[in-house]
């Protein structure tokens, strides 16, 4: 009996085995490695071992500790490698400026004198008056730990201060805050302008039959199997001041001049609306179609103005296709990169190109992770406010 | 006569070149339940639609209380309509899927209440005030249905096949229910319907549609026994129909020739004129089997084919010679075995003359 359960449940289990996989391998992994890449950081501990115990129990206000004088000058001494020295360097300095000179300077004295004085005997504030100001301090101890919750606070414009206190950067130090609200907005008027299109078309789209209904559906589907490049890179052509929009706008005789709708946020929302628009009205049709045909004029039938009927029978009803539609254009705006960069002007880049800053200009993958962090975020927690919104009584109904 | 409630005069509807009505006029009156009972696509639902207005007629004009109404869009015709599938709103409980004519049409709250508790009552349903359509089955939505179409007190109820999804017990409940509203409240109803047996137990009046027009109209007695047409005798119950030819027609009774040669004597309907070919329709139940003719005016000298068990009584296929019967034979009298020789005998107040 037991033999043949066990024997079952090995079986079901390497039936889910391969999909277990592929979820853990192309889903879960990159997440964890990325979450760890955004709140490792190790170069200091790695550098500068002994100062990780030298520096365990000091309070950060006392003066240094001669042992931490030691330890630093011992480490100091130890290191070979110039790139974990640059890196060492590079991070002691963001966290407090001053580092990038003093640092060689000092490692300079204290190799030279190696063989003459013993860690505990070299003075390191005769090599430089900065050692003897505990910020200097104070940043080498905040750094020790191997995690660190910098890029973190960074990607939403916060930082530590000495002390360890939670402190917001200066308006000129950081404009990731501004840049995710930014993001967001632009996002918002892209599921707006998808939403006042994407509704009525799904809701033609699902009034008509046979070949209009499908004509309907290609017109939206087809965009999709474009490349997303091209589809921006012709939206480029069409919104130039010379383009096929400004042509015809002019040509009409509705406008004068051309109108400025590239390289500012008008471009990036046409552009984008119209990529994402499928997944608007994808989500809405398939709602609309399991509404019976009969709801309209059985309305009609018991006294309710079309505009009534709309407003109380059709839209409710397919308001939870709206919800998935908005969610889903919402969610994939906010990571949107290429058409913002072709299309928009500086004032319109969003939170992606910062991203695509830190990982491939800087090499800052803990700032490039911190940010993804943020974004994935958001994301999950709208996730959930949906979820709570489509599981009421509607839903069920 | 006095206005009638509803007038439908030379109604034509073509789909492109598809004649789906063709010149049909009907009058219904004030509390009439009428029945517009035909085949599938003989025109039954356009006619209603077109009534509430959901469809236009390519030609002729509907009356309201004398009154014209093809102009009025649906939510101005004050008709409440039950819809085969029901057509509840799912995002609405029941007390507001009843409230919505009310709200509609701008009642005062308490006053909404105080009707909405009524037409729950009235069909048996207080206590699913505020459940969800779907939380309900499928009678108990019907109800529902009929309760939201009739709380604002329209002028006519339209239903189109309302109790097509039911099952049989629960629909011939229903039916009965529907009848005790219509008598209890004065209702004017037309009711849709393609099954013959509804139509006989409901109806004041019932149109019998084919193609489009309709083929006869009158009290399901008139129609189940003095059917204008073959297509009528057919459709409305089962019939024998033989053909014959009229030999003499002597004050209400006529002499029919059949095709076999024998004679028999019939009641007299509008066909029958002397020599004119004709369809007798003679009911299987009116049919009598026996050794002899007995008192019955009519025998025909006829052999069992084949002898059916169904429960409440003997289905017994005959043949004369030269034509086919069916016969209901009450199942307490004998047995009837293959090849036996019986006669079958009938009154000619039970055969009723169609034109052939
Ligand atoms: N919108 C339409 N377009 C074309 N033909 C239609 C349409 N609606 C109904 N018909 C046709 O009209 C005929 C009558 O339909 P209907 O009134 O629904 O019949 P019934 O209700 O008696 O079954 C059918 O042949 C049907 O195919
Ligand atoms: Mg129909």
């Amino acid at each position: 009996m037991s033999e043949v359960s066990f024997r079952q449940r090995v079986g079901a289990l390497a039936l889910v085995a391969p999909l277990a996989l592929f979820i853990a391998l192309f889903f879960v992994w990159p997440l964890v490695t990325v979450l760890k890449e955004s709140v490792s950081d190790a170069t200091v501990s790695h550098a500068l071992p002994t100062m990780v115990d030298a520096a365990a129990d000091w309070n950060r206000q006392s003066p240094p500790t001669a042992a931490m004088k030691a330890a630093l000058v011992t480490d100091l001494r130890g290191i070979e490698d110039q790139q974990l020295f640059g890196d060492l360097v590079r991070r002691l300095n963001s966290a407090q400026a001053g580092f990038r000179t003093l640092l060689p300077k000092t490692r300079t004295a204290v190799d030279k004198s190696r063989e003459t004085t013993a860690p505990e005997a070299v003075d390191l504030e005769e090599i430089d008056k900065r050692w003897s100001n505990p910020a200097y301090w104070q940043a080498i101890a905040g750094t020790l730990s191997p995690f660190t919750d910098q890029h973190l606070l960074a990607a939403v414009d916060l930082s530590r201060d000495g002390t360890g206190a939670i402190v917001a950067l200066g308006a000129d130090e950081s404009a990731n805050l501004t840049i995710l609200l930014r993001t967001f907005w632009v996002s918002a008027l892209v599921t707006l302008v998808c939403l006042a299109i994407g509704l009525p078309y799904a809701m033609l789209a699902a009034a008509m039959t046979g070949w209009r209904r499908q004509l309907l559906l290609g017109a939206v589907l087809l965009p999709l199997w474009t490349s997303l490049l091209v589809r921006t890179a012709s939206w480029y052509i069409l919104l130039q001041d010379n383009g096929l929009v400004n042509d015809a706008l002019q040509s009409l005789g509705l406008t004068d001049a051309p109108l400025r709708l590239i390289f500012n946020r008008v471009g990036v929302v046409i552009a984008m609306a119209h990529i994402l628009l499928p997944f608007m009205v994808l989500p809405i049709y398939s709602v609309l179609i399991t509404i019976p045909k009969t709801l309209m004029p059985a309305a009609a039938s018991l006294g309710a103005h079309p505009l009534l009927a709309f407003l109380r029978v059709l839209l409710p009803l397919s308001l939870r296709g709206v919800a998935s539609g908005a969610l889903l254009v919402f969610m994939a705006a906010i990571g949107y990169y290429i058409t913002p960069a072709l299309i928009g002007g500086a004032q319109d880049q969003m939170i992606s190109s910062v991203i695509a800053f830190y990982a491939t200009g800087s090499a800052n993958w803990g700032m490039a992770a911190a940010l993804g962090i943020v974004l994935l975020a958001a994301t999950l927690l709208l996730y959930m406010v949906y979820g709570w919104l489509s599981s009421d009584k509607t839903a069920r109904a | 006569m006095a206005i009638p409630r509803i007038r439908f005069d030379q109604i034509t509807k073509s789909y492109g070149s598809l004649r789906v009505i063709d010149g049909l006029s009907l009058d219904i009156a004030k509390g009439e339940f009428i029945s517009l009972l035909g085949p599938s696509g003989s025109g039954k639902t356009t006619l209603l639609m077109i009534l509430a207005g959901f469809e236009s007629a390519t030609g002729g004009g509907v009356w309201l209380d004398g009154k014209r109404i093809d102009h009025l869009p649906p939510y101005r015709r004050d008709m409440g309509v039950v819809f085969q599938n029901y057509a509840l709103f799912p995002h609405m409980t029941v007390a507001d899927n009843i409230a919505f004519p009310l709200q509609m049409r701008g009642v005062r709250k308490a006053e909404i209440a105080e009707r909405v508790k009524r037409a729950l009552d009235m069909v048996q349903l207080g206590a699913m005030s505020e459940r969800y359509p779907a939380q309900l089955s499928g009678g108990q939505q019907q109800r529902i249905a009929l309760a939201r179409a009739l709380v604002f007190e329209p002028a006519v109820v339209l239903m189109d096949e309302p109790l097509g999804a039911l099952d049989k017990q629960l629909r011939e409940q229903m039916q009965l229910d529907i009848r005790k509203l219509h008598m209890r409240l004065g209702l004017t109803v037309v009711f849709v319907t393609h099954d013959q047996s509804e139509a006989l137990t409901m109806s004041d009046r019932i149109a019998v549609f084919n193609k489009g027009i309709i083929e006869q109209i009158g009290t399901p007695r008139e129609i189940y026994d003095h059917p204008a047409t073959r297509f009528v005798a057919e459709f409305i119950g089962e019939t024998n129909l033989i053909e014959g030819t009229v030999e003499r027609v002597e004050a209400d009774m006529a002499t029919v020739r059949l095709a076999g040669g024998s004679e028999i004597r019939v009641q007299a309907g509008t066909a029958a004129t002397t020599s004119a070919k004709v369809l007798v329709s003679v009911r299987p139940e009116r049919i009598h089997l026996g050794p002899d003719a007995g008192e019955r005016g009519n025998a025909l000298r006829s052999t069992v084919v084949d002898s059916v068990y169904q429960g409440d009584h003997l289905r017994v296929q005959l043949d004369d010679g030269a034509h086919g019967f069916i016969v209901r034979s009450d199942r307490r009298t004998a047995e009837w075995p293959q090849g036996a020789a019986v006669v079958a005998s009938f009154q000619p107040e039970d055969c009723w003359v169609i034109a052939s």
